[in-house]
């Protein structure tokens, strides 16, 4: 543009396009952005994916001087542009106000935090590490980790934990989010993945999803959901709420909360009874059928529908839609796996897609809905107590064998299998361990029956905790440590799909911030084992790690940062370097276990561990909403995110009794808060519904159960008995914390001291005043 | 003549407000949204719907009629852009006038806002940052015939009436193929 065309500071901009040139409506819709990127002056683009759910939408940082000041679409294969309202936001955590800039310690375990230099922090944490496992043994010092840190990260914890503290008890956040599918996925095809790619999804015929809010959850997939109905799909959702996805379903399956097997097995009944099964693919691909078959004839429409509160009649509707189509797909989420039974409803599930031969081909498809980010790259190399790389099992003395070699230790030096999260923190309790390490997790929010779950944390000895903000667990810690958010690192990611990404590295860390893999390479060396730790980026951890997975059902050794430049995301297993990835592990029938069959596994439903009775006779389930994730230490900092839902609520009935805005108090015989009441005919009259990402004393997981499934060891969120009556008063969000002598960033906009519900469970319309 | 424009389609909207979050990062409005996200049926179901400004083109948009400070303008390509803020008074006629309810006044700025069809994006040729976030395609940006291509029985309505009167817009709104008229505008 010449000096005299150069728009003048502060003019109006429109004249930069002369009028009738750029007509809106002529413009294409889909041309990459090059044109308008190029004009912004000095902006570098980075590409990497969102640092929140299992979808993992491709964005740009836009980064300029070193900061980053925004997001742009990216038009990458999982999303093609498109994002939800955290995606958008995610950038506003890099340079929040609240991010921790330097360790902080406290001296006694009741004392106040104060900042202090990383080199007392590690002295510190070293010194406790030795004490306690000298006085009590390597088992009583844990490590807690998370599934939102990128796969080399999660590698290196469980390879820390291993070698360097070589104590049993490690284990992961994944074990409130992904266990119970990933359990049933193993039992049933020998390997935990989803079963195709999304794209699949636009060949289907008939979608069953189970116990997944996707509107809300996973927003950026409904495009693929939506897409297929488009091309004539029809949609059934189970769920005891009628979510904004179950709105025009073509069949709302409202269960009671805890009734999931039951259903599932209703509807094989009904497949099985009007001659609806794939009696060459059951006798091909499968084992296990007979018992199957006979288990659910006792699973009659009528008793079904008197066990899930439904029309005997849907249960045989839904059969026949599902049995007389071509192609199906079902896909489930946490409603389905946080129960006592989770890994039993998931095979459940199972059983229906194997009976009528529904996986393995375009628009025949299967798969949980990660709820993390690496939810699933997160699980599969070693930082579950049961694992080790490559989803390798730790009591198999092969796999201890090939991973102690790759380690360069004995194998006999190499821990058993340790314990579950929830376990760990009853360990704490009885004194079994002492002192914890924590990373990228926030059990103070996440974990269910609170109280449990603090006396735990008080027990320890020592607790060091890192996060970019100071979460509610790492406000107990005894030593904080700064660490990273994803845009200041680089490193690979699984998404829900079992597609490999990768984050890139957008900007520096702030202040005296270090990454996860930084800081335990750090303490390693301190421990005496730095020569197993000597890596000095995350691709060199790679290297390591793909070594280490190489052989194992999750092989990574084929995959490499160009790999997945290169392409849209490599799908695991990737054995070797020229492999093109797995897209669809189950083509052609094809399983994991030794003799390439699915196993079919018989379910008897079983009431939840918590039935309602006359003291408790409603069912309280939770969930998330869309405007924050997890635990909300993420998101309940962001302007945009809180303004849109600034606290939780209960949603009510009308048949209840309340009004919107009453205050109502839930009461469990773990714990009693009062909410708000968003009263709508969305729910069933014999359920309530808290979403959980709030912490303290308006925290939902004050209520729920600590019901662990046998197997898959995963707390029963979804379901417990509670009671409503009406409450005094509507219990006050507390501010986020902080270290001491600061006070949380102050939007605009706080209407953190709002007593009123949202509009919607999506939120606050922006109408509201 | 419907060209390359915004269709709504609120059966497919989730209410999750991804088009809110990406308004309010317009480097123009930087953490104002100018997208209205309405919980349309609170109570009964989650429902939702955004509105955007529609653009009206027939008879020349009610903003910008009625302005005293001739602040609105409609440029060639008949984007109905926001007031320009060197002649802007604040006064809100624009406000009362418009059928869809678009426009704010910033009252400590004494300064309208709206929606003007993300002019930097689209008159370079991108999508405005709703239609390219918006993860269901509540929100679409392209042409009827790639509308009516992705959405087979879409229809889309560019026509409202609101009492005696119609209004032509500029965008549209989706609407089933069984559905004849104009939209019948809320009161």
């Amino acid at each position: 543009m010449s000096e005299a065309g150069a728009p003048r500071a502060g003019a109006v901009r429109y004249p930069v396009v002369a009028p009738g040139v750029g007509d809106f409506r002529g413009a294409s819709a889909t041309e990459p952005a090059a044109h308008w990127k190029a004009t912004a002056a000095g902006e570098r683009l980075v590409p990497t994916h969102c640092c929140f759910c299992g979808v993992q939408c491709g964005m740009y940082l836009r980064v300029t001087e070193g900061r980053v000041i925004g997001v742009e679409p990216r038009n990458h294969d999982i999303n093609k542009l498109r994002l939800c309202p955290k995606g958008v936001s995610a950038y506003q955590q890099v340079h929040h106000p609240d991010r921790l800039l330097s360790p902080l310690m406290r001296d006694t375990r009741d004392g106040p935090l104060h900042l202090v230099s990383w080199e007392a922090a590690l002295d510190r944490i070293v010194s406790e590490i030795q004490r306690i496992q000298s006085r009590y043994g390597r088992d009583a010092f844990g490590v807690l980790g998370g599934a939102s840190m990128t796969t080399e990260k999660t590698y290196l914890m469980g390879k820390f934990a291993r070698v360097a503290l070589r104590t049993r008890h490690i284990d992961y956040n994944g074990r409130l989010c992904m266990v119970s599918a990933a359990a049933a996925n193993k039992k049933a095809f020998g390997i935990d993945r989803a079963g195709n790619p999304w794209a699949d999804l636009l060949e289907t015929e008939v979608i069953m999803v189970a116990g997944t809010n996707i509107a809300e959850c996973f927003p950026v997939a409904m495009q693929y959901f939506w897409g297929a109905r488009d091309r004539g799909a029809k949609l059934v959702v189970v769920d005891p709420r009628e979510t904004a996805m179950a709105r025009t379903a073509d069949e709302h399956v409202a269960l009671r909360p805890g009734t999931d097997a039951a259903f599932y097995n209703g509807l094989l009944h009904v497949i099985v009874r009007d001659g609806l099964t794939d009696e060459r693919f059951i006798a091909e691909h499968t084992v296990g059928w007979e018992a199957v078959r006979d288990t659910v004839a006792a699973y009659t429409p009528e008793r079904v529908g008197e066990i899930c509160g439904l029309d005997p009649r849907q249960i045989q509707r839904v059969a026949h839609l599902w049995g007389r189509a071509g192609r199906c797909w079902a896909a489930h989420g946490r409603g389905l796996e946080q129960h006592f039974q989770g890994v039993e409803n998931v095979l459940s599930c199972i059983n229906v897609s194997l009976a009528t031969g529904q996986l393995g081909r375009p628009g025949a498809g299967y798969g949980t809905l990660t709820g993390q980010g690496n939810g699933q790259g997160g699980r599969e190399h070693g930082q579950k107590s049961d694992m080790l790389p490559g989803g390798r099992d730790i009591e198999n003395p092969e796999h201890r064998a090939y991973v102690a070699g790759v380690w360069g230790i004995d194998e006999a030096d190499l821990p058993p299998k340790g314990t579950s999260m929830p376990e760990m923190i009853w360990q704490m309790a009885a004194g079994e361990i002492r002192g914890l390490l924590g990373m990228c997790n926030n059990p103070f929010v996440s974990l269910p029956n609170q109280a449990v779950v603090r006396a735990g944390y008080e027990a320890l000895e020592f607790h060091v905790q890192s996060d970019f903000f100071l979460s509610e667990t790492a406000a107990r810690a005894d030593v904080v440590l700064p660490s990273t958010v994803w845009a200041e690192d680089e490193g690979l990611v699984t998404n829900g799909e079992g597609r490999v990404i990768k984050y890139n590295k957008a900007v520096e860390p702030p202040g005296e911030a270090r990454t996860d893999w930084q800081i335990l390479c750090e303490l390693a060396r301190r421990l005496g084992a730095g020569d197993k730790f000597p890596f000095r980026s995350p691709a060199e951890i790679l290297d390591e790690l793909r070594v280490a997975s190489k052989g194992g059902v999750a092989d990574y050794y084929g995959i490499t940062y160009e790999k997945v430049e290169a392409t849209g995301g490599v799908f695991w297993p990737c054995p070797t370097l020229d492999h093109p990835g797995t897209p669809r592990p189950f083509e052609g029938g094809r399983f994991y276990h030794p003799d390439g069959k699915a196993r079919f596994h018989a379910v008897e439903w079983r009431p939840p561990a918590e039935p309602p009775d006359q003291a408790f006779p409603l069912r309280l389930t939770t969930g998330r909403t869309v405007a924050h994730f997890l635990s909300g230490n993420q998101t309940r900092r962001l302007p945009g995110l809180v303004e849109q839902t600034p606290r939780p609520w209960v949603e009510v009935h009308p048949s209840l009794g309340f009004a919107d805005g009453d205050p109502v108090r839930v009461v469990t015989r773990r714990g009693a808060v009062t909410y708000p009441a968003l009263v709508t005919e969305a729910i069933r009259p014999d359920t309530v519904f808290v979403p959980y990402h709030w912490a303290g004393p308006i925290a939902a997981n004050l209520l729920t159960i600590d019901a662990l499934d046998p197997i898959s060891k995963m707390p029963e969120f979804k379901v417990c008995a509670c009671r409503i009556e009406r409450g005094q008063a509507v219990d006050p969000v507390p501010e986020p914390p902080m270290p001491p002598g600061q006070r949380p960033y102050q939007p605009e906009t706080a209407p953190l001291g709002d007593p009123r519900p949202p509009t919607s469970p999506q939120g606050r319309g922006t109408a509201e005043p | 003549m419907m060209g390359t424009t915004l269709f709504i389609d609120p059966g497919r909207c989730i209410g999750c407000q991804a088009c809110v979050a990406a308004c309010r990062e317009c480097d123009s409005h930087r953490g104002k949204s100018m997208i209205h996200l309405d919980y349309i049926d609170p109570g009964r179901t989650a429902a939702a719907m955004p509105t955007v400004c529609m653009h009206c083109e027939d008879p020349v948009a009610p903003c910008a009629e009625v302005c005293p400070a001739d602040a609105i303008l409609v440029t060639a390509d008949g984007v109905v852009q926001e007031a320009a803020k060197e002649r802007c008074i604040g006064c809100g006629n624009c406000v009362d006038a418009c059928p869809f309810g678009v426009p704010k006044l910033d009252v400590a700025e004494m300064l309208q806002y709206k929606c003007d069809l993300c002019y930097d994006r689209t008159s370079v040729g991108l999508a405005p940052m709703c239609a390219t976030v918006c993860p269901t395609g509540a929100i679409f940006y392209g042409s009827v015939e790639e509308l009516e291509a992705d959405r087979p029985g879409a229809q889309a309505v560019d026509v409202f009436r609101f009492g005696e009167a119609e209004v032509r817009t500029g965008c549209a709104v989706v609407a089933p193929d069984t559905f004849a008229g104009p939209v019948p505008g809320g009161m």
